[in-house]
């Protein structure tokens, strides 16, 4: 390895989306330790994270340089991943937990086998007290997480599904041990590891799909600039973090880059595009002495900025706050699984007291009257509905992520099945929110390569538009010399003897929208006008919405003239010139009328309304602020993901009330089973078995759902 | 009987001896990448390629 061993080495992890293969792995891997920098890089194919060590000196922009000359695109991730992360630990924890208990279930289940099918006297006793020291151990190290979460709910005069569970898996071990110690015949520690093993599996996959929704969310968050280059007294420039950022220092910020802070303009003049802060879709010209804001984007030339607000100071730090209060009204949502314990817990408390109560007055007997009250506490215990919600959800997420939709957790999902009205964001949502050539086809297609071969050596959003035009039109560039880019002016190059530019257009006649222009020694060859276009498949996607009982409107914060065609074409209504508190307005009468709002926008400015609708869903190129809110993240041009995964919400949806129908279905047949005395540790076992499998093979049924 | 003096130490002990290798597969981040390790014996062996 190249690299000097003399300094301490750092380590740095990237988010890099575009691992897709086997290759992508090897070409990283092995082409970044070919920097002089980079000592070792290792990829995380599963998180799409690339974890590196380098040299203290190695600065961002020269990092990402790296991935960027192996053609990735690269976004630096925060300084503790991993480790440092709560809610990965207690996945982990819980995972632990799981492998405890399943093999104390194998080894106990093999002792009790052995006692159900006749073994007598002391070698029961022995086999009894064998399960008891697997057993207890067990208890204690895989129930934390039940004990925990019932002590809390206890100590705050409440009551949830682990109250129940945790009873039940503390009596029934107390009298298992001394049904042991008095040579009893029946020991239910195999019930007890049992139903924490299920219990726990239902836990892990809960804990599982959050955790992979976050990952894909954190690898997304990075469309903020996350730094900027500052200039240090005359030209020399150096990169500086977002969060180092200084009122007073004076960043430069190149054409196609997103301002880290808010500032005024102190040198050049270019188009910023608003669309994220306002939803305006026009870019805005400026100029110096303009003010200029954090997140929005710099389309045409190199700026100057001097910073006058960073970090929580700058102009979004007040949609932040407007996001914090709209987000409260979401956390008072009950998941189905709580709502249904609320009932459950009650239930299965007052059937135990009521058949040991009932045993005792026939005149039982403390000890009998007991055994019977553990044996109805293991067969009501929640065996499948705690495995009910979480295995159904955990395959619709799986299957959503299979067509680029990320689910944060699981009562995302079941607010999402419960929406009948769309509130949509137009531009960056309804529409792709970046440039499109609309005239390619009117270029002569003998220009076509050349076109392809001066776009493709810029950086700037209207040739990256046209390269993604062209190569998808199947246009092979031709053979260019001397490439130059002016900022401000745009690509020449010589091609024949010829000067070839691509670049603002000379003559007056462009219009005034985004527009670029091809020229031959001077002579214009074609202009190419841009604009933001509607997804390919926006109006399907509205149809099908409408299918499902959900009417969509438009929500724009940009102004009438622009939203009344978009609106036209869809055939749906429109607001428009909307702030962040007018979409919350909406938002609220729509909830005071009685509806279930989903709110899919892409913006700062819809940042408040996300995280106030019922259920919200954001494009992957969204705001960071936009991304953080929405319970939802689906990734690509399409739209028709929000239809499927509204869907699929509604099916995950039956069948978990299936589930719960199922698990309720049993415990009728069950519970009167425990109540007379008739349920001995083997029916236990092969019932709590047998009701997990099925609500587990009930929700594997959604994987096939999707279309 | 007496063979299950020996059997019943054997099973919980093989039963132990797989749940040690899962926590250290576990601590050793043998889980962090899973779809990754699948795809890794596609990857050419890096002291070929280096020169």
């Amino acid at each position: 390895m190249s690299v000097a061993t003399a300094s301490p080495l750092v380590e740095r992890d990237f988010a890099v989306p575009d691992i897709r293969c086997a290759g992508c792995i090897s070409k990283l891997e092995q082409g970044l330790v070919c920097d002089r920098r980079i000592a070792s890089a290792r990829v995380n194919f599963t998180e799409k994270r690339v974890h590196i060590a380098c040299t203290p000196d190695a600065e961002t922009p020269d990092l990402v340089g790296a991935f960027a000359l192996l053609g990735f695109e690269a976004h630096p991730i925060g300084d503790a991943p991993g480790e440092g992360d709560p809610e990965a630990a207690s996945s982990r924890e819980l995972l632990r937990a799981v492998a405890v208990a399943g093999f104390a279930m194998m080894n106990v289940m093999l002792l009790s086998v052995s006692v159900w099918s006749g073994a007598e006297g002391a070698t029961r006793d022995l086999f009894h007290w064998l399960s008891a020291a697997i057993a207890l151990p067990t208890v204690a190290y895989s129930g934390r997480p039940f004990f925990r979460s019932a002590w809390r709910a206890l100590r705050h005069g409440g009551t949830n599904m682990d109250v129940p569970i945790s009873i039940g898996v503390v009596i029934t071990s107390a009298l298992s041990v001394y049904e042991t110690a008095t040579h009893g015949q029946h020991a239910y520690f195999d019930g007890v590891v049992m139903l924490l093993f299920f219990l726990l599996c239902g836990r892990w996959l809960d804990s599982v799909m959050r955790d992979r929704a976050r990952g894909g969310v954190t690898a997304l968050l990075r469309n903020m600039g996350t730094g900027a280059t500052v200039l240090r007294g005359e030209g020399s420039g150096h990169w500086v973090d977002a969060t180092a950022l200084q009122p007073g220092m004076v960043m430069l910020v190149a054409a196609g880059e997103r301002l880290a802070a808010d500032g005024v303009i102190v040198a050049g003049s270019s188009q910023i595009d608003l669309s994220l802060l306002t939803g305006e879709s026009a870019p805005q010209a400026v100029h110096v002495d303009d003010h200029v804001h954090a997140g929005t984007l710099n389309l045409d030339a190199p700026i100057r900025v001097r910073i006058t607000a960073a970090g929580a100071d700058t102009a979004i730090a007040d949609i932040a706050r407007l996001m914090g209060e709209a987000a409260q009204g979401k956390s008072r949502y009950v998941r189905i699984a709580d709502r249904a314990a609320r009932f459950y817990a009650p239930a299965v408390h007052t059937l135990a007291l009521l058949a040991f109560t009932g045993w005792m007055i026939a005149g039982a007997g403390w000890h009998h009257s007991l055994l019977i009250a553990v044996a109805v506490l293991i067969i009501t215990c929640p065996c499948a509905l705690g495995l009910a919600v979480p295995a159904a959800q955990i395959v619709a997420a799986g299957a959503l992520m299979r067509v680029g939709v990320l689910i944060k957790d699981g009562s995302a999902l079941e607010r999402m099945a419960e929406v009948d009205r769309a509130l949509i964001d137009k531009t960056g949502t309804l529409t792709l929110g970046r440039p499109v050539a609309t005239d390619l086809d009117a270029v002569d297609p003998a220009h076509r390569p050349l076109l392809l071969a001066l776009a493709q050596a810029s950086r700037h959003p209207l040739s990256e538009a046209l390269t993604r035009g062209l190569s998808a039109l199947g246009v092979v560039p031709e053979a260019v010399q001397t490439i130059r880019e002016t900022p401000g002016f745009g690509v020449a190059a010589d091609w024949h003897g010829h000067k070839v530019t691509l670049g603002r257009p000379q003559s007056p006649a462009a219009g005034t929208g985004l527009a670029t222009e091809l020229a031959i020694d001077g002579d214009p060859l074609a202009t190419l006008h841009f604009a933001d276009q509607l997804r390919p498949d926006a109006r399907a996607a509205i149809d099908a919405l409408a299918a499902e009982g959900i009417d969509a409107t438009i929500l724009s914060g940009d102004r009438a003239e622009a939203v009344a065609p978009v609106a036209r074409e869809l055939g749906i209504t429109a607001q428009t010139g909307m702030t962040p508190q007018d979409k919350l307005a909406a938002i609220a009468r729509h909830a005071g009328a009685g509806h279930r709002v989903l709110m899919i926008g892409d913006g700062l400015n819809d940042g408040p309304a996300l995280a106030a609708g019922h259920a919200s869903m954001a494009p992957g190129s969204a705001s960071d602020a936009g991304k953080n809110a929405a319970d939802c993240i689906f990734l690509g041009d399409r739209l028709t993901p929000v239809v499927q995964t509204v869907r699929m919400a509604r099916r995950t949806q039956r069948i978990v009330k299936q589930n719960f129908a199922l698990a309720i279905g049993y415990n009728i047949i069950a519970v009167p089973l425990a109540i007379f005395g008739h349920v001995t540790p083997l029916i236990a076992a092969i019932a709590m078995s047998g009701s997990s499998l099925i609500v587990v093979g009930n929700a594997l049924r959604l994987k096939a759902a999707i279309r | 009987m007496n063979g299950l003096l020996f059997l019943i130490p054997i099973a919980l002990g093989l039963g132990l001896l797989g749940l040690a290798a899962f926590f250290w597969s576990l601590r050793h981040g043998q889980f962090d990448d899973l779809d990754g390790a699948a795809l890794r014996i596609f990857v050419e062996d890096e002291e070929d390629a280096a020169p």
